[in-house]
């Protein structure tokens, strides 16, 4: 039996792995003690549980677990990483290169930066949704310390050329940060044969606990060193200050090792799926993937539905499937989605457009009562729509004058 | 979100979806809104002799309470006189939809349909466009 609501949104997080939550059990009832506390039982079991769940971390991305900084999640990966380079590598230069699609913990850093007088620049990104290399090399100067472009996005999906970004950051001397928060665990992720210097992920995203993440920090060829954000006790090396949230750190390794093990047959499975349902809601007329479909990750599918608006047709079907939309005509602003846009996208067209992340625990039933759920709303909503009826009628929207707003 | 009972009532079966035909002296058309911002409402009215509103239809473009605002719109215009029509107030949609602050500007722009559609009758017949505040909270 079909059981609602379906949960259709694994990019803005994921359910947890059973297996994970038994792994975190015992170390809040039993094992109990602070990984820095050297003089008892308790502290010794809980800096064991915390080494091997940096081993599991640092298997999953082929890196050596003394360059893994636990975190609280992605965004503090994201602060650390780049204000740390920043601070860390004032004396070399004060430029920074990112995009414009990337997540907001990434931009409201480099904005924070620029206020505190670096420089940034921030590549547009081309109509498939990837930066385009040339103009990222071209973005150096001497004063360019770091690159921070995020492995794959969490709202298209799309997975940027990060083996070409780092080998035009080498060729430069210029290091390499990404988030990796929607790819690690979802595709493979190697800092070595990526040439990544530091990347940030996150452990709610891939079955893993909220409030629990890392960020890798590169110690050979070259060796990468980040100031310190938080300060305090020391703890992981000097770089984060702060217990260590051992449950959830075990957890997180947990979860590491579950990905690595089942990454082959859960993209299988799920690209399966994602594909059939991106072809069943092709079929609606005027509807659009957003974003390469080349490059992407086998989970995420953005579509847009031309002449019908996000928010309402969310409302057709929300309570039964849980789904993100790229229209904000919710909040204060009236702005969509900044990642849209950035596409080319029309504003109509970022406004009418629905995010699909599926994950391990999607099925095929669930899949086909979504397809059956979206395509009866949009059928209905364009007969009450009337960009539709001028559209039908041939009516060009743009030569229209759209009262002033 | 949480929807009031009224906007998914609204939604789920709306009342008065449909077109009349605009080129008909006696059918006034506001169209207001824009693709870029979200929604675009249109409201039709069509008018008597005796300057009574027999009909009126919608269509938009927009979230949930949009499309409550328009259809509540189009049930209350019926029957009205395009006088009494005049008066009605987004706040009054409002607090039927019970419409949280966010949701406001959808009142707004159904309010603002009418008043169009108002004109848009008046001018084709002859009559004086009526000029009205810019509503402010777009
Ligand atoms: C690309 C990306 N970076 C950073 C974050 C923030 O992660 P966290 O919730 O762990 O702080 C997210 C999640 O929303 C994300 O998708
Ligand atoms: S139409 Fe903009 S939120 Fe309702």
């Amino acid at each position: 039996m079909l059981k609602l609501p379906i949960y259709l949104d694994n990019n803005a997080t994921t359910p947890m792995d059973p297996r994970v939550l038994e792994a975190m059990t015992p170390f809040f009832l039993e094992h109990y003690g602070n990984a820095a506390s050297r003089n008892h039982p308790f502290g010794w079991e809980a800096e064991e549980a915390v080494d091997y769940a940096r081993e599991q971390v640092a298997k999953l991305i082929g890196a050596d677990p003394k360059e893994i900084i636990f975190t609280s999640g992605a965004t503090e990966g994201d602060n650390l990483g780049i204000k740390g380079i920043y601070e860390m590598y004032a004396s070399k230069g004060n430029h920074i290169i990112t995009a414009t699609t990337e997540h907001k913990a990434v931009l409201d850093t480099c904005k924070h930066i620029e206020k505190s007088g670096g420089e940034v620049t921030y590549l547009q990104v081309q109509p498939d949704g990837l930066i385009d290399l040339k103009e990222l090399e071209a973005a150096i100067k001497p004063t360019t310390i770091l690159i921070a472009i995020m492995y794959a996005n969490n709202e298209i999906g799309v997975v940027m050329p990060i083996k070409e970004i780092s080998a035009i950051a080498r060729k430069h001397g210029v290091l390499l940060f990404t988030d990796g928060t929607q790819a690690v665990g979802k595709i493979p992720v190697d800092v070595n044969k990526d040439g990544i210097d530091l990347m940030a992920f996150t452990a709610h995203k891939m079955y893993g606990p909220k409030g629990v993440g890392a960020l890798y920090v590169r110690r050979k060829n070259p060796r990468v060193k980040v100031t310190a954000q938080m300060d305090g006790g020391g703890h992981e090396r000097g770089m984060r200050s702060g217990t260590l949230n051992v449950p959830g750190i075990v957890g997180f390794g947990k979860a590491c090792e579950i990905c690595m093990l089942d990454m082959e047959e859960d993209t299988k499975r799920i690209s399966k799926m994602r594909d059939h349902l991106e072809t069943e809601l092709l079929k609606l007329e005027e509807a659009y993937v957003n974003g390469s479909r080349e490059h992407r990750l086998p989970h995420v599918a953005n579509i847009s539905f031309k002449h019908v608006e996000g928010e309402g047709l969310l409302m057709g079907f929300n309570k039964n499937i849980a789904l993100s939309s790229g229209s904000a005509c919710t909040s204060a602003s009236l702005e969509p989605s900044y990642v849209l846009k950035a596409l080319g996208l029309g504003d109509d067209l970022a406004h009418s457009s629905l995010r699909f992340g599926l994950g391990r625990f999607t099925t095929d039933e669930q899949i086909e009562y979504t397809i059956k759920a979206i395509s009866e709303t949009v059928l209905k909503l364009r007969e009450m729509s009337p960009l539709w009826e001028m559209y039908k009628e041939g009516i060009d929207l743009s030569t229209i004058e759209w009262a002033a707003h | 979100m949480a929807y009031s009972e009224k906007v998914i009532d609204h939604y789920q079966n709306p009342k008065n979806v449909g077109t009349l035909d605009k080129s008909a002296k006696n059918v006034g058309t506001g169209l207001v809104g824009a693709p870029e911002c979200g929604d675009v409402m249109r409201l039709q009215i069509q008018v008597d002799d005796a300057g009574m509103i027999t009909d009126a239809k919608f269509k938009t473009f927009g979230c949930g309470s949009a499309i409550a605002s328009s259809s509540l719109a189009t049930e209350w215009l019926k029957g009205k006189s395009v006088d009494e029509a005049l008066k009605i107030d987004n706040m009054d949609i409002v607090e039927e939809l019970n419409l949280p602050p966010v949701k406001i500007h959808c009142s707004v722009l159904a309010e603002d349909a009418i008043k169009s559609a108002i004109n848009d009758y008046r001018v084709k017949n002859g009559l004086e466009e009526i000029k009205f505040e810019e509503s402010v909270v777009h």
